[in-house]
C-alpha cells in the first residue's frame, strides 16, 4: 500500500503564534484517516498547506508522490478539500458551480457524473437553483460536491458535519463511506468524535502544533482507558472492600473503574457478600471522547 | 487549458449576468457626458482642424469607459472572491499562474470591449467619427484595456478592503482616466501640465485611439503603442511575480 499523504516536519508560523512545529505523519492509500485536535490545534492550517492555500515555513508535504510546492499542479489534481467555511459564488446557480469546478480541473463533460453526485447528495431538484437560495445544508452538501467532481483519489473534509442535522449526516457519511470502499483515501477533520470513532481506522491527535497521538483507533481506544463499571446498590452503600475502585459517584450510582471485564466477577462476589443487592449494572467501553480528553489532558503536564 | 478557458468563461459570465450594471450602465454614462460636454463646448473647442468637437469626444469617452470598466472586472471580481472566501475554488484546483492570469485579464478585456462597442454604437447616433486606420484602433483599444485590466489585478490581490480597492480606483485610476486628453487636446493645456500628461501612459493610450479614428494625434502612435506596450509588459511581470509568490492570496 502506498502513501497518500506524507507530512514531513511541517513548521509555521503565523507572526507570533506557531501553528506547527514540526508535524510528522503519513496517511496510507485507502484509509479512513481522522485528524483530531481541539480548536486552534493546527489542523485547518495543515490542511490548507496541503492544499497549496498556505506555504509552510519549513517542511514538505506530499500527495501520492507529488510535493505540494514544486509538483503542485499534479498534487491539486489528485486532491479534493471540502473547507470549513460555507462560501459559494452567488452569481451562479448548483450546476453551474460544478460544472465550473469540473472544468477547473480539466473535465469537460462531466455532466454524467455531476448528475449522479447531486442525486447522491439529494441536490437533484436544487440543480438549477441559485447558490444564494440554498439552506446552510444545501449549501455544505454543494461544498462536498464541488471537492469530488473530478474523483480524486484524496478526499480531504474538514468538519463537515458542524452544524448539520442528523439526518444530513447520515446520508453525507454513507456517501463518503462508499467512497472508501471503491478505493478513495479519505482524511477527516472533526468535533463530533463519535464521527470519527465510528467511520475511522486511524487517528492522529493534533494539540497547539504538535502531534500527541497517532495510532489505529482499536489500539488508541485499548491502550488509554479502562472500562467503567457503574453500578446502583440497594442499600445504597458501597462496600469498603470496593472503595478504592470508586471512580466517581454519579447519578446516585457508583461509577468503578474495570481494568479488564475479568474484574467483573470479584466485584459481584464481595456484593453478594455484603449482601447488597444490584439495582441496575451497566458497563462503559472505552469511547474516543475519553481517550481524546485523556491524551490532551496528559500533554497539557 | 481547460483550466484556463473555463475560469475565462465564468469570469465573462460573472459580468454578463450582470450587464445591466456592468455594460449597460458604463455606456449611458459615457453618453451623458457626450449630451453634456458637447452641448457646452461644440461651438467653441475645436481640437483638431476640421473635426467636430462632438466627433472629437467620442473615442476619448469610449476608451476611457474601456479603461475604468477593464479595470473594475478584475479588481472586483478578486476581491469579492476573497472577501467572500470563494478565492479557495480558484486556488484549489491545478490552475497554473500564467492559465489564472490570462483568464483574468482576457476576460477583463472583454468586458471593456463590449463597453467599447456599446459607447461607440451610442454615440454613433450623435455623430459618427471617422475610421481612418482602424488598426491602431484595435490594438489601442486591446493594449489599453489589457494594461487596466492588469491593473485590476494587481488591485484586486493587494486591497484588503473595499474601502482601499475603492481609494485606488478613486484617487488613482479616476483621475489617470480623466486628466488624460479625452475632454480635451493636450496641446492646449499650459507647458507644465502638458509635461505631467506626457507622463501618463492612459494618455498615450487615448492618443493612438484617437490617431486610428482621425488620422491626426498629439504623439506619434508608434510612440503612443511603446509606451503603452511596455507598461503592459512590466505590469505583466510584475502581475505574474505577485500569483507566483501568493502575495496576499497563499499565505
Amino acid at each position: 500500500m502506498s502513501v497518500a499523504i506524507r507530512f514531513s516536519d511541517v513548521k509555521k508560523r503565523f507572526g507570533e503564534v506557531e501553528a506547527l512545529r514540526g508535524v510528522t505523519f503519513e496517511v496510507q492509500e485507502g484509509e479512513f484517516f481522522a485528524l483530531l485536535g481541539p480548536n486552534g490545534a493546527g489542523k485547518t492550517t495543515l490542511i490548507s498547506i496541503l492544499g497549496g492555500l498556505t506555504r509552510p515555513d519549513s517542511g514538505a508535504v506530499s500527495v501520492l508522490g507529488s510535493n505540494v510546492q514544486q509538483d503542485y499542479l499534479a498534487a491539486r489534481r489528485k486532491l479534493g478539500i471540502v473547507p470549513q467555511e460555507l462560501t459559494f459564488d452567488p452569481f451562479f446557480t448548483v450546476r453551474e458551480t460544478l460544472q465550473f469546478q469540473s472544468g477547473y480541473f480539466g473535465l469537460r463533460k462531466n455532466d454524467a457524473w455531476i448528475d449522479e453526485l447531486l442525486s447522491n447528495l439529494g441536490l437533484a431538484d436544487k440543480a438549477q437553483a441559485n447558490m444564494r437560495s440554498l439552506s446552510g445544508g444545501m449549501k455544505r452538501r454543494v461544498m462536498v460536491a464541488q471537492a469530488l467532481v473530478h474523483k480524486p483519489p484524496v478526499i480531504v473534509l474538514d468538519e463537515p458535519t458542524a452544524g448539520v442535522d442528523v439526518e444530513l449526516r447520515q446520508t453525507l457519511w454513507d456517501f463518503i463511506s462508499r467512497l472508501n470502499r471503491d478505493g478513495h483515501t479519505i482524511v477527516l477533520t472533526t468535533h463530533y468524535l463519535e464521527e470519527a470513532e465510528a467511520l475511522c481506522s486511524r487517528i492522529a491527535m493534533l494539540k497547539q502544533g504538535e502531534l500527541v497521538a497517532l495510532d489505529d483507533k482499536q489500539a488508541l481506544l485499548k491502550a488509554d482507558s479502562a472500562r467503567a463499571l457503574t453500578l446502583k446498590l440497594f442499600p445504597d452503600v458501597l462496600p469498603a472492600a470496593l472503595r478504592p475502585m470508586l471512580v466517581q459517584e454519579q447519578d446516585g450510582g457508583y461509577v468503578l473503574k474495570l481494568d479488564d471485564c475479568n474484574a467483573l466477577e470479584p466485584i459481584l462476589v464481595v456484593l453478594r457478600e455484603a449482601g447488597v443487592a444490584i439495582r441496575d449494572i451497566g458497563i462503559q467501553k472505552p469511547d474516543l471522547e475519553a481517550v481524546f480528553l485523556e491524551v490532551m489532558g496528559r500533554k497539557a503536564q | 487549458m481547460q483550466g484556463f478557458y473555463t475560469l475565462f468563461t465564468k469570469e465573462i459570465l460573472r459580468f454578463w449576468k450582470v450587464s445591466f450594471q456592468t455594460v449597460a450602465a458604463p455606456v449611458l454614462t459615457a453618453v451623458l457626458y457626450l449630451m453634456i460636454f458637447s452641448h457646452v463646448l461644440e461651438s467653441h473647442v475645436e481640437a483638431y482642424p476640421g473635426v467636430r468637437y462632438t466627433a472629437f469626444l467620442i473615442p476619448g469617452l469610449a476608451m476611457m469607459s474601456m479603461l475604468q470598466n477593464a479595470f473594475a472586472n478584475t479588481s472586483s471580481s478578486l476581491i469579492q472572491s476573497k472577501l467572500t472566501g470563494n478565492i479557495v475554488y480558484i486556488l484549489l484546483p491545478p490552475l497554473s499562474h500564467f492559465e489564472f492570469f490570462m483568464a483574468y485579464v482576457l476576460a477583463a478585456i472583454g468586458r471593456g470591449v463590449f463597453v467599447g462597442v456599446g459607447v461607440l454604437a451610442v454615440c454613433a447616433t450623435f455623430a459618427v467619427p471617422s475610421f481612418a486606420e482602424p488598426a491602431w484602433i484595435i490594438i489601442f483599444a486591446l493594449l489599453g484595456s489589457g494594461v487596466l485590466a492588469v491593473l485590476g489585478l494587481i488591485a484586486g490581490i493587494w486591497a484588503e478592503k473595499f474601502d482601499q480597492l475603492a481609494a485606488f480606483q478613486n484617487f488613482v485610476i479616476v483621475p489617470l482616466t480623466f486628466l488624460s486628453g479625452v475632454f480635451y487636446s493636450i496641446h492646449s493645456l499650459p507647458a507644465f501640465w502638458l509635461g505631467v500628461s506626457h507622463l501618463n501612459p492612459v494618455f498615450y493610450m487615448i492618443d493612438g485611439f484617437r490617431y486610428g479614428f482621425f488620422g491626426v494625434g498629439d504623439v506619434s502612435p508608434w510612440l503612443s503603442f511603446g509606451v503603452v506596450a511596455t507598461t503592459f509588459v512590466l505590469l505583466a511581470a510584475f502581475a505574474l511575480h505577485l500569483l507566483r509568490t501568493g502575495y496576499k492570496l497563499r499565505h
